[in-house]
């Protein structure tokens, strides 16, 4: 039950208000964007909050395209600035190439992508294959569950990615349309509860005539690794901030999604049903169901792609039967989702032994339904009790039209 | 440089070649800029001889991110200036070659003049892509041999002429568009400065002679430089809000011969059959040029 001093706080907005609100309270200096379905609504509201003079000493750049977003950010970080934009599918493939050097030159750029199918054949709706497609970008990728959290994980992102230890950009991944679209009751981030948490962005090198700095410097054989090397060592620092900076907010707003990992009727789960993002809901729904006929079945969402959180799964996993993961996304030539092939990637040199076995489901925004994800938990207590028989397999097929 | 001379911010040291045309826009386009300003440089000779990481030539503040984006990441420098309150003090000036401005740049920097950032472009037109090794762009011109165009048994080299950048600019609403010769130090500085000092896009560009990429003795940089605006190959002007306010005279234009004869890129002009009607073709340029522009 909802605590009724809470409840009365909750308002019923639509997903993309409630996150271009988010990123409002954040203070902000400079916003890029472009529109691209289903993102644009969040770029809209901001636009309106803009004419409505509700950012102070912000300034909103519309650009003519995603790449122009992403490197507008590149410049205004590098002054010293907060930035925001938002962003999905093409556009977000678009700003590839710019991806890699937000990140290589440190510039914590946070964005919010509202994640999307991607073309050919084009398509508006929701999947994972943008984002997953962004994974060696070295950005910071957390994937979220529902409104709230898309709303509440931004200032624990620009928190994470501005600690000076880390420097790295990072995007909250939202399923397009399921989240951005939703309207579903949410507490607005308070402006003053958003200032205790998050304190201001004070980068140590900024560009500035006073004091001239290089960035974006050339870099021979002779350095070029030692760049990479300390880009991975702040990702890992990343991994530990990932998990404060989830108990700082809680202890400020009172919520709690998760830090890198998080667990559903996990501690005695014989299977186990591994996924990102709003999927997490139903899957939920469908283990009440089993819990209540007394089938130790249990959930586990990963928050954070972005450092990859090997250890923690790895302690997560260990004491079940079999686990199964669900991939709104595909590595074409592998047959696997991406979370799948991690997640048997980092067991494989542990002491865990259970078999682990992958669906890539929701392709283009094809919907998952109940009783698919109880076809798919019945198919991991047979591997379970017998061994695998398919490793990894696409969910809902429509044999009809191949 | 004399004593009196402006200082500049690009120090010696670099990597560019001999007589690099690059080294000399920088430190004159600095020269007219002063020392309150941010260089947002595109990738390109530039950037590659000035940042060897560790060192850098940069006595400003100095950022090269892509090859294509400047004119976004000037943008975003100049927003987030105004967005801190800096930006009274603070001039931004991108630096980049013809590729980045001209061809893979466009885009992006289209975006940043139509949107009216208070910013200065400098294009320093070398007419090729000199940092991969000489191959054309849309600033290389008419029959000029590139890696890319080679004269041949059946070609003169680059088929087309030069893309008009500065009425692209010009059309775009800047305020000022002028263009300069690495050739003339003083009319560049001055240019330049007047562009920073301006409020919203401005747009220099300024034709800087590549000894690598023309084929010229890496002494007779600013030579050529002078020899291409006295053969009215390569006009100077100033346009302001869309109108040519200022044209630099050529009292007694000499022939686009002169020119190209010193340059290897078109020494197939001077050796193959047919090139005496090709250079005919190249004066008509000139004669436009003058014609155009009053340039007499």
């Amino acid at each position: 039950m909802i605590d009724p001093a809470y409840r009365k706080k909750m308002v019923v907005v639509e997903g993309s208000y409630a996150v271009a609100h988010s990123a409002k309270v954040c203070r902000p200096n400079v916003i890029s964007a472009y529109p691209i379905t289903p993102q644009t609504h969040i770029v809209e509201h901001l636009s309106q909050f803009m004419a409505d003079g509700e950012i102070p000493n912000c300034e909103y750049i519309n650009v003519e395209a995603e790449f122009s977003a992403i490197s507008a950010l590149i410049g205004a970080s590098a002054v010293g600035a907060r930035t925001y934009s938002a962003t999905t599918s093409q556009g977000l493939l678009l700003m590839h190439e710019a991806l890699f050097n937000t990140s290589g030159m440190r510039l914590p750029v946070v964005m919010t992508v509202a994640n999307r199918a991607i073309s050919a054949p084009i398509n508006i709706w929701n999947d994972h294959q943008d984002a997953i497609a962004q994974r060696d970008t070295g950005w910071i990728q957390l994937y979220v569950e529902d409104v709230q959290e898309a709303c509440d994980t931004l200032p624990q992102l620009y928190k994470i990615a501005e600690d000076n230890e880390i420097m790295v950009p990072g995007m909250v991944c939202m399923d397009g349309f399921i989240l951005s679209h939703v309207y579903e009751p949410v507490v607005l981030l308070e402006q003053d509860l958003t200032d205790n948490f998050l304190p201001t962005f004070q980068p140590e090198n900024i560009l500035d005539p006073e004091d001239p700095k290089t960035f974006g410097a050339f870099a021979t054989p002779d350095t070029y690794e030692e760049f990479r090397y300390l880009h991975e060592q702040a990702m890992q620092k990343a991994l530990s901030k990932i998990e404060t900076t989830a108990k700082e907010f809680e202890e400020v707003f009172g919520r709690f999604h998760g830090g890198l990992i998080d667990g559903y009727m996990l501690d005695d789960a014989e299977i186990i049903v591994m996924s990102m993002g709003s999927i997490l809901g139903t899957v939920k729904d469908v283990v009440d169901e089993y819990r209540a006929k007394g089938e130790k079945i249990g959930v586990l969402k990963v928050r954070s792609f972005r450092p990859f959180p090997k250890k923690q799964i790895c302690e997560a996993v260990k004491n079940a039967h079999a686990v199964v993961v669900l991939d709104k996304n595909i590595s074409i030539g592998t047959n696997e989702g991406a979370l799948f092939t991690e997640t048997k990637s980092c067991l494989y040199n542990s002491k865990v032994r259970i078999p682990v076995i992958g669906y890539t489901v929701g392709h283009g925004g094809r919907d998952i339904r109940v009783e698919s994800i109880a076809k798919v938990i019945e198919e991991t207590k047979k591997v379970a009790k017998s061994e695998i028989t398919v490793e990894s397999q696409f969910l809902d097929l429509r044999e009809e039209l191949l | 440089m004399s004593k009196t001379a402006p200082k500049t911010y690009i120090t010696s040291g670099h990597s560019g070649c001999a007589g690099c045309c690059d080294a000399f826009a920088a430190k004159f386009t600095l020269m007219g800029s002063g020392p309150n300003t941010i260089v947002v440089n595109p990738t390109g000779c530039l950037e590659v001889m000035s940042t060897p990481f560790p060192y850098s030539s940069w006595q400003v503040p100095w950022i090269h991110s892509l090859f294509e984006n400047a004119g976004a990441v000037a943008s975003g420098v100049e927003a987030a200036l105004k967005a801190l309150g800096k930006k009274d003090d603070v001039k931004v000036v991108s630096i980049g070659g013809d590729g980045s401005t001209m061809d893979i740049g466009l885009g992006s920097l289209s975006g940043a003049f139509e949107r009216g950032h208070d910013f200065t472009y400098v294009c320093m037109d070398n007419e090729a892509y000199m940092n991969t090794g000489v191959q054309r762009s849309s600033g290389t011109p008419f029959d000029a041999s590139t890696t890319t165009t080679p004269a041949g048994k059946v070609s003169f080299g680059n088929p087309r002429p030069k893309k008009n950048m500065p009425a692209i600019m010009a059309a775009h609403g800047s305020p000022y568009v002028a263009t300069t010769s690495i050739g003339f130090p003083r009319d560049m500085m001055r240019k330049v400065k007047k562009a920073t000092e301006i409020v919203g896009p401005t747009y220099i560009h300024a034709q800087a002679p590549c000894p690598t990429g023309w084929g010229f003795d890496t002494s007779k940089t600013l030579e050529i430089a002078k020899l291409a605006v006295e053969t009215c190959l390569w006009p100077m002007y100033e346009m302001e809000n869309g109108e040519i306010t200022q044209v630099r005279k050529v009292k007694d234009p000499r022939p686009v011969e002169e020119y190209l004869r010193a340059q290897k890129r078109f020494k197939h002009l001077f050796t193959k059959e047919g090139g005496e009607e090709e250079i005919k073709k190249i004066q008509a340029i000139a004669d436009w040029n003058i014609k155009h522009f009053g340039l007499q």
